[in-house]
């Protein structure tokens, strides 16, 4: 993470609009009609990268032996991290159902962006030059 | 390959820049399992012909970083540092949470040798195969979040150029050493992270010496294969179930014992260890609380999470961020400098992470330097300042000259014992009673007068590793030495608050695939990292040499009554330390004067020490 101490959750939020699949060259790209996820579709997926420039985040990433873009598929709607949260006794994840909000463009930022947000309101300004 | 490991060391020479890798074989590995154990290994078959000769702070000392079998497996991973120590002139295994160990181990190594001397500064990068040594000028003489900070800056920058589609990635692991260890004080840490230092031993004057300022390791690949996955899945889950009840660590750390262990136990050093016991309450957790920005800090699926990131964000000390402070600096850079305000501890603790000095050490020696001037021996004149109890300033102001040993500073940066030996060479006056350290290392911030707390009284009178509150030679309930399980952990490196004993064997089935069992460790395997570990540190040099019936003792002011609490007037006797001390070297396979017996060596079948023992024996006249 871009600060020591600063660790920035970094998973696709399933953006309205979803401009991933707007910018795929190849329709390699679908949506869960249920989820709402993203899936990858691996036989048309080139790995061209066009999808991490598009999305606001840049949160989807090239698989570094199979070489085609990976994304949160939701799991089909039953997330495992969430599975393995609950379990530990963290409870930092939770499944809530998908409401039309806007909200969805918060976490849709890279690391980088939110932490100079959180930098300062935790560190105080002088702490922004870490970004 | 066997399971838990890769079998593979990097061995690096500074002076040469030559790089290779190194196999280990698999039965090396099973006997000296990893980390400090490993380490003493390598250390022995390395430099134990000519051990005395080796200065620490030369070109011929070896720096290790190494893992163990459970580093990334077992919760709470952490490295182990390990080296001949400028401090106690033995070796010390000096652990430091994080995800170093992960990091290595996923780049395909166990560990690194780090040898030789380079003329410039280097810091040495390790991605996967990638195997660099770097110029570090730039970050020559840094403090330790600019170094940070530049460091990981660069790294982030190069790698996401070079795969620009592998995604955001996240931050490589970084060793790196302060302007102390530039400076070659032998009280410095390897630090890492934001707050975290392998400090005993004083391996960033090691470092400093081979002018490395940092290693930065990322791996790409998978941890080695596990013998029994589903087991281990089984394992991991339960132990994590069990620890993520440790409700007090979770939430306060070890912050809680700041007064509790003054309160409570009188246990804790005030004033250089002339009380340990205080009643301050606003010294309580619940005032340190109140800086903690940051509550559950876990590296690398830690589920005890027992770092707080404390930060200042108003009043004289503004922007100061330090961890918690943790029990150990809430003593020495608090309650041991007279100081009982959270406020200036948390400025003290923060200046020596960014100074890279071991916390511990550091407040060791002052307060040392604190009371000789509360007795007069040392003046105005020789410190340049004032240096009353409970001063922050003045305390804050002693550090940075240590730091960067000026004036007073270069002589308290020789670490305790040394500085003992030089005030009493230049007063004339001897200081050894107020220099409370055992075989060179500051004795750690549990007391043994009162009774109450985990340290027995021969806690460090036969340690390992001198004053290493780590690593305490407790007998324990079965008379075996409690030594044993130290080394346990500080081999597989794994942390000691995780510890739970009726899991850890079972780990060693389903990661490596060992049927170790706990008679097994106590009677063969810990007893010979014991007798070499304890054979290097007799052997010593070449600046100081340690005499197992003068220095195997307590400071002599343990042996004072306690002036105050519940525990007025306890103390431990003289003649109980003799005969406890008789009884642990009997444990422990040791003759009368605490050296390895031959009939131990021949029977953990390490009989090559002999050479050396005879080497000690001839020092000590016992021939």
């Amino acid at each position: 993470m871009p600060i020591p101490g600063l660790e920035i959750p970094h998973l696709c939020t399933q953006c309205p609009g979803y401009p991933c699949v707007e910018a795929c060259p190849f329709d390699a790209l679908l949506v869960d009609k249920n989820t709402g996820a993203v899936i990858v579709d691996r036989d048309k997926c080139t790995g061209c990268g066009k999808c991490i420039d598009a999305c606001p985040g840049q949160i989807p990433f090239i698989h570094p032996r199979d070489g085609y873009a990976v994304i949160c598929d939701l799991c089909g709607g039953d997330p495992e991290c969430v599975k393995v949260c609950v379990e530990a006794g963290y409870n930092a994840l939770i499944t809530t159902p998908r409401s039309p909000s806007e909200i969805y463009k918060v976490y849709a930022r890279t690391p980088q962006d939110i932490a100079k947000d959180l930098v300062s309101k935790l560190y105080g300004e002088e702490w922004e030059g870490w970004v | 390959m066997p399971y838990g490991y890769w079998g593979r060391l990097l061995e690096v020479n500074l002076s040469t820049g030559d790089v290779k890798t190194l196999q280990v074989d698999k039965r090396t590995m099973r006997k000296y399992v990893g980390g400090r154990g490993l380490g003493v290994k390598i250390l022995w078959d390395r430099l134990g012909d000519r051990w005395e000769e080796i200065d620490p702070l030369g070109p011929d000392n070896i720096l290790l970083i190494l893992t163990g079998p459970l580093t990334g497996y077992y919760p709470g991973s952490r490295v182990c540092v390990a080296g001949k120590s400028p401090q106690s002139n033995g070796v010390v295994g000096s652990t430091v949470g994080g995800e170093f160990g992960v990091e290595l181990k996923s780049a395909g190594y166990d560990g690194i040798i780090i040898t030789g001397e380079s003329e410039k500064p280097v810091y040495l990068w390790i991605n996967d195969d990638e195997v660099e040594i770097r110029d570090a000028s730039h970050l020559w003489g840094k403090e330790a979040k600019d170094t940070l900070r530049i460091l990981t800056r660069e790294l982030i920058d190069e790698m996401s150029k070079k795969k620009p589609l592998r995604g955001l990635c996240k931050e490589p692991s970084i060793l790196y050493i302060g302007p102390a260890g530039e400076r070659k004080v032998r009280i410095a840490a390897v630090a890492h992270k934001l707050t975290h230092a392998a400090g005993y031993g004083g391996y960033g004057a090691v470092m400093g010496a081979k002018k490395l300022k940092a290693i930065a390791v990322k791996g790409s690949g998978p941890l080695p294969d596990v013998a029994d996955l589903e087991g281990f899945k089984k394992l991991l889950d339960s132990v994590c179930k069990v620890l993520i009840k440790e409700f007090r660590m979770r939430y306060w750390g070890t912050g809680w014992a700041g007064y509790t262990v003054g309160a409570d136990t009188s246990s804790e050093p005030i004033r250089n260890w002339q009380e340990e016991w205080h009643d301050e309450a606003r010294f309580g957790v619940s005032f340190f609380e109140k800086y903690w920005i940051k509550r559950f800090w876990g590296d690398f699926g830690c589920p005890t999470t027992c770092l707080k990131i404390a930060f200042i964000r108003s009043g004289r000390f503004k922007g100061v961020l330090t961890d918690n402070p943790d029990y150990e600096l809430q003593a020495y850079l608090g309650t041991n400098l007279g100081i009982f305000d959270p406020e200036g501890n948390i400025y003290l603790s923060s200046r020596a992470d960014e100074l890279g000095l071991c916390g511990i050490q550091t407040g060791n020696v002052m307060g040392f330097a604190a009371e000789l001037y509360q007795r007069g021996i040392l003046t105005k004149d020789d410190i340049g300042f004032e240096l009353k109890w409970g001063d922050v300033e003045a305390f804050a102001k002693l550090q940075e000259m240590i730091a960067r040993r000026e004036g007073i500073g270069d002589l308290l940066a020789e670490g305790t014992y040394r500085a003992a030996v030089k005030i009493s060479e230049m007063k004339k006056v001897d200081v050894m009673p107020y220099a409370i350290q055992v075989k060179g290392i500051g004795v750690g911030a549990h007391g043994i007068r009162s009774g109450l707390d985990y340290t027995k009284p021969t806690a460090y009178v036969c340690s390992l590793q001198g004053g290493d509150h780590t690593s305490v030679s407790n007998l324990d309930d079965q008379n075996r030495p409690g030594e044993y399980e130290m080394i346990l952990l500080d081999s597989i490196v794994a942390c000691w608050f995780n510890y739970k004993k009726q899991y850890l064997y079972e780990f060693f089935k389903v990661v490596a695939g060992w049927n170790l069992t706990e008679d097994e460790w106590y009677g063969e395997l810990a007893p010979r990292i014991a007798a070499i570990q304890r054979t290097l540190l007799l052997l010593g040099g070449p600046d100081a040499y340690w005499n197992p019936r003068i220095h195997d003792e307590n400071p002599q002011r343990f042996y004072e009554p306690l002036p105050s609490g519940p525990k007025k007037g306890a103390l431990v006797k003289r003649e109980e330390i003799e005969k406890l001390k008789k009884t642990y070297y009997e444990a422990a396979g040791w003759d009368e004067n605490g050296l390895p017996k031959p009939e131990t060596l021949k029977r953990l079948g390490i009989t090559e020490l002999e050479k050396a023992l005879e080497r000690i024996r001839h020092r000590l006249g016992l021939t």
